[in-house]
């Protein structure tokens, strides 16, 4: 009898549980949910939104492009707004994980700057509305390397060998490789891929390691010297440690684009679209950038942060056009380029 | 019939979220992206030996690692106090309460150049160790984070040997070295025997400890299935096949260490 009584309180609590995990009363106007990169908005704006809209926001977060790809391909949750990059947005275009937006449910498109519209993975821009933008670039501890540093041979010189960190992801460190050998980091010359190759497999000796969010600590203490990263970051750690140093690399660089966008089937996408006019705003957009130092697309956002900013790490936030024509932006490349990739990479690794 | 009733939840359990997953990976092992059959990522295994190679020797030494701490400490413990007893296990799992990546994160800044342990050494006119961003990091951060389940099932099974068989190895003539060798160990096996499988099967798929401790300098296997998954090729077919490779070497090393064991315990004759 006892046992009876405990299996049905065990029952009631697990019921319990359950309703009031899916029972998350949607607001009176429904509900979006959004998938952002981790650390990459201001969630203060959650509840102005919320306020406004009367929509609820439910948030998620992924941790790279791939990962939320394969979210989005093995369709085992609903997501109305995703904020891929360039990249992945082509290849989720040409794959047809897209839905075309709706501009007419986002009257503020027409502040984003024009220069982040119509790239080359959204040509004729339906798909995408561009939230952030950055570039990497070389960041190296001024105390410990006296040299003036201009360009990516820094990455392969002997003399900082065992001080030197490199990307941890195959299309990063490729792109570094192939930029300073003067390629595009988009080629599908499978020569110029291999020569790339070539240049990191003689750079592995010199590398103390191959990191990614790692590098904050091992850049901003001193253990190790010189590292590529995105210049946003770069700003965080110049407030932990004043002798780090930003340099564009005079063989150009990588310039990246996180755009909102909403994946095909999306359950709620009138909601997307006006939570994605909302991220627009120029109010929001400066919230936005505030808390994640990287540059919004919103022009009038970027001009009224440059009252917020020094003018050398307005800078080196928001490049300059001159810049920009210097640097790439990455596009989805065939699928027997991504598999050399791989192959290579774990060549390097092996 | 009643004992089965209480066993369903977790023949419904053990369904959905183990023997479903497995059933999942060996479908996709065997199949292309377009769903064909295909045993090309069998054959293709090949380039991929060096990777297995290194997971497994270093999970074997990080495992022995873990016997060799774990047991003496489990031995140690079981003669110990009641309270004591307590106290120690409670200090032991006090770690597992903390994020494994922040445990990790702190070996990360003990190990480094400038690190804890350097600036100690420093301090003491020692030389510098070299550590991290090697497999020795790897090694450590493994033991430290898998050694508490070498511990705790050793010492429970030792904790559980009747105290009269103590005495009654003492009557019959063995010395504590005896009793150690001929009761102990033998009786403790199955702890040690679940406590290898604890530390190894995780120690071997492992991607974060060589991520961070290694510094993402060589490819471990748990590194290269998550590429698989989530790397820009996104070929979750390849990466289940290695994790099927992986499972059926974990399987197989299990049978014969178990085969191992069972010999022991009928020559002790229990």
């Amino acid at each position: 009898m006892k046992r009876k009584i405990c299996i049905v309180i065990v029952i009631c609590l697990l019921a319990a549980l359950t309703v009031s995990a899916c029972g998350e009363a949607a607001g009176s106007n429904g509900q979006v949910n959004v998938y952002n990169w981790g650390e990459y908005i201001d969630k203060d704006i959650f509840r102005i939104f919320e306020r406004e809209t009367g929509i609820k926001i439910n948030y998620f977060e992924f941790q790279s492009n791939e990962e939320l790809y394969s979210l989005l391909k093995t369709g085992s949750t609903t997501v109305d707004v995703i904020i891929p990059s360039d990249y992945m947005i082509g290849r989720l275009i040409e794959e047809g994980m897209l839905e075309e937006l709706d501009f007419s449910n986002i009257p503020n498109f027409s502040l984003i700057d024009p220069k982040y519209k119509n790239l080359e993975f959204d040509p004729q821009n339906k798909f995408s509305v561009a939230y952030m933008t950055g570039t990497v670039g070389l960041i190296y501890n001024s105390s410990m390397i006296s040299d003036e540093i201009t360009s990516w041979s820094s990455l392969f010189d002997e003399r900082y060998s065992g001080q030197i960190l490199m990307f941890d992801n195959p299309r990063d460190a490729f792109g570094i490789a192939l930029k300073y050998l003067g390629y595009s980091q988009n080629t599908v010359n499978e020569d110029e891929i291999r020569e790339a190759y070539d240049l990191l497999a003689l750079q592995k000796p010199l590398l103390q390691a191959y990191v990614m969010d790692q590098i904050f600590f091992k850049l901003e203490s001193g253990e190790a010297a010189i590292g590529p990263y995105y210049a946003g970051d770069y700003l965080f750690m110049y407030e932990n440690n004043q002798d780090l140093v930003f340099v564009r690399p005079v063989e150009g660089s990588n310039f990246f684009v996180d755009s909102m966008c909403i994946p095909i089937g999306a359950a709620n996408k009138e909601n997307a679209e006006i939570f994605i006019n909302f991220m627009s705003r120029t109010d929001i957009a400066l919230k936005n950038m505030a808390e994640i130092m990287y540059a919004s697309a919103n022009f009038e956002a970027a001009e009224q942060f440059a009252n917020e900013l020094e003018p050398w790490e307005y800078e080196i936030m928001f490049a300059s056009a001159e810049v920009l024509a210097n640097c790439d932006v990455f596009i989805h490349l065939p699928g027997h380029i991504l598999a050399l990739y791989d192959q290579l990479w774990i060549e390097l690794k092996r | 019939m009643k004992p089965k009733f209480f066993a369903v939840p977790y023949v419904v359990w053990m369904a959905i979220f183990v023997i479903a997953p497995v059933l999942i990976v060996v479908f996709y092992a065997f199949t292309t992206a377009d769903g064909g059959f295909t045993l090309t990522h069998f054959t293709e295994m090949s380039r991929f030996l060096p990777v297995f190679t290194r997971s497994f020797r270093l999970a074997f030494i990080s495992t022995i690692i873990s016997i060799a701490i774990g047991y003496p400490v489990a031995y140690i413990l079981s003669r110990e106090g009641q309270r004591v007893q307590r106290l120690m296990i409670m200090l032991i799992m006090l770690p597992m309460w903390m994020n494994f990546l922040l445990r990790t994160y702190a070996w990360m800044s003990i190990l480094e150049n400038t690190g804890l342990l350097n600036r100690f050494l420093a301090f003491l006119g020692l030389p510098q160790l070299q550590i991290i961003n090697t497999p020795t990091a790897v090694v450590i951060g493994m033991v430290y984070n898998f050694l508490p389940f070498m511990i705790l099932p050793i010492y429970s099974v030792i904790v559980k040997i009747d105290k009269s068989l103590y005495e009654a190895a003492s009557d019959l003539g063995a010395n504590t070295l005896g009793v150690f060798r001929k009761l102990v160990i033998p009786m403790s096996l199955p702890g040690v025997l679940s406590g290898i499988m604890m530390v190894f099967v995780p120690a071997v798929s492992t991607f974060v400890i060589s991520q961070l401790l290694g510094g993402g300098m060589v490819m471990m296997l748990g590194d290269l299935i998550e590429m698989q998954f989530l790397g820009s090729t996104y070929n979750p077919q390849l990466g289940s096949a290695v994790a099927l490779v992986m499972m059926v070497i974990v399987i197989l090393f299990m049978y014969v260490m178990n085969r191992f064991g069972e010999g022991e315990e009928k020559a002790v004759g229990l």
